[in-house]
């Protein structure tokens, strides 16, 4: 099955380690994303700055072309953001007959057509259930046996609109990393907000959720942390050691889920991208396989 | 003495601003809370805004508009959609937030150098010209104009994020400006 993949520009940004596993581990399991033609920004945050119904035609644009290139395929969205602002703009459009109207109008002006029949989904999402744990277990070649887990969803994968999972207490990431032979631990904070842009814009307010989540993970014994989203990687990686400065010392590696599930497919941390953490997951990958060896 | 008024009459409320935020996607709903507080007991962010969320859908649909919009409640909403899906009456409290701010922009009513305003309009702007975000050059921008002390505090972190190849300066650009101009123009309000 081919899918369809919007990248977001944080991918192409500081969450570049990202897109570098979601890209070889869908490669490795021979699954193809094919990227968006000239895709614009989702309009996340913009959608509080402008008139709404334009940024919904902002966010439409990319629809309208991924369903004009390939009508048959899902579009695979890794960033929880543009997820979420995705998902967003085809539930609206559904609900409110006058944004529909404005959203057709505007891409009309650009020569666009869409029928909203571009299923928005996340990798994990597609990775559980179209490909499914049994052809998952099928290509760990080396098994994550030692390696304790905090998985932390953050909040705009699952909520509002994720059907693939709960919307407070998902397991998803839970149950793939117990695929791949990880221990995961028990982690309450696992869909509490990392801040957002706070850590920018408001930061005695931002740095203190990272260490709360940060903290909670070394708690909880985890030897990393896993996430799904380029913001909730960047604030728990970038600001940790601001964070540490301002609460209290926490030494916790924040790392991709799509990074851990290509470690166990055997693929290089190299091509994974676990080179570009600023917290570095080395001595954690290392520490538990030397400890299950023993 | 200088004695203010602390609460208003009846006849101060506008049921105008009740009635505009009700208009708006996700407003809908406002008249059916029935003030449990679990909107405020779930939010990550309560404990940090002036108003809890509990008391801006209270005050939003009696009408209290200025006090609303003046909040810096609406400001500190991350939007991770706890409320709105922990909420038992349905209403999008999420939404009605994203409306509050709206509201707020277009009225002028909220700090000038507060920066997630400032954020939202650097970044719209920047979408507006190039149909693409370069977060190297938001960030900086943003702490330029809201904080420009960060930007001597940060300067470890942007050291971090070049030695790890995730700090660029090259604004990535579209091809089809024409397109997004066509569908960003036309028939909204003017910015």
């Amino acid at each position: 099955m081919q899918y369809s993949y919007y990248p977001g520009c944080s991918l192409k940004g500081s969450g570049r380690a990202y897109e570098e596993s979601v890209l070889a581990v869908f490669d490795h399991l021979g699954i193809e994303l094919k990227e968006i033609d000239d895709w614009n920004c989702c309009g996340a945050t913009a959608y509080m700055s402008v008139d709404e119904r334009r940024s919904f035609a902002l966010a439409a644009r990319n629809l309208a072309i991924s369903e004009r290139d390939m009508p048959e395929s899902p579009m695979v969205v890794p960033c929880s953001g543009c997820y979420v602002t995705l998902n967003k703009t085809c539930h609206v459009v559904k609900d409110y007959p006058a944004i529909k109207d404005d959203v057709t109008k505007a891409l009309d002006r650009a020569g666009l057509k869409w029928k909203n029949q571009v299923p928005v989904r996340h990798p994990l999402d597609v990775l559980m259930q179209d490909v499914g744990l049994d052809r998952i277990k099928e290509a760990v070649v080396k098994p994550l046996k030692g390696l304790k887990i905090a998985p932390y969803y953050g909040c705009q994968i699952v909520r509002p609109y994720a059907e693939f999972d709960h919307q407070i207490h998902p397991t998803s990431m839970d149950r793939m990393f117990e695929a791949l032979g990880a221990t995961v631990v028990h982690y309450p904070l696992k869909t509490k907000c990392c801040g957002g842009s706070m850590t920018g814009t408001a930061p005695e307010v931002g740095l203190r959720l990272v260490y709360l989540l940060l903290k909670e993970a070394a708690k909880r014994e985890a030897d990393l942390m896993a996430t799904v989203c380029p913001l909730c990687q960047f604030n728990l990686d970038a600001f940790a050691k601001e964070a540490a400065r301002a609460y209290g010392p926490v030494n916790m590696p924040v790392i991709y889920f799509t990074q851990l599930l290509g470690l166990a497919m055997g693929l290089s941390e190299e091509k994974l991208g676990l080179q570009r953490n600023i917290i570095s997951a080395k001595n954690a990958l290392k520490g538990a396989a030397a400890a299950a060896a023993r | 003495m200088n004695i203010k008024q602390s609460i208003r009459y009846d006849s101060e409320r506008s049921n105008e601003f009740t009635k505009e935020v009700m208009a708006r996607p996700g407003g809908e709903m406002i008249q059916a809370c029935i003030q449990c507080g679990t909107c405020s007991g779930v939010c990550p962010m309560s404990n940090y805004m002036d108003r809890t969320p509990r008391q801006i859908i209270y005050m939003a649909r009696e009408g209290f508009g200025d006090e609303v919009l003046r909040s810096r409640t609406i400001w500190m909403c991350t939007s991770c959609y706890a409320c709105t899906v922990e909420c038992p009456r349905g209403i999008k409290i999420t939404d009605v937030m994203y409306a509050l701010k709206r509201m707020a922009m277009e009225r002028g009513t909220y700090p000038q150098r507060f920066p997630t305003s400032t954020m939202a309009r650097d970044f719209f702007n920047m979408v507006r010209k190039n149909g693409r975000i370069n977060e190297s050059r938001l960030g900086f921008l943003v702490f330029l104009k809201t904080n420009w002390m960060r930007l001597l505090t940060s300067a470890g972190l942007g050291l971090d994020l070049i030695k790890t190849g995730r700090f660029s300066l090259k604004q990535e650009q579209i091809k089809s400006k024409n397109e997004l101009n066509s569908i960003l123009s036309g028939n909204g309000r003017p910015e």
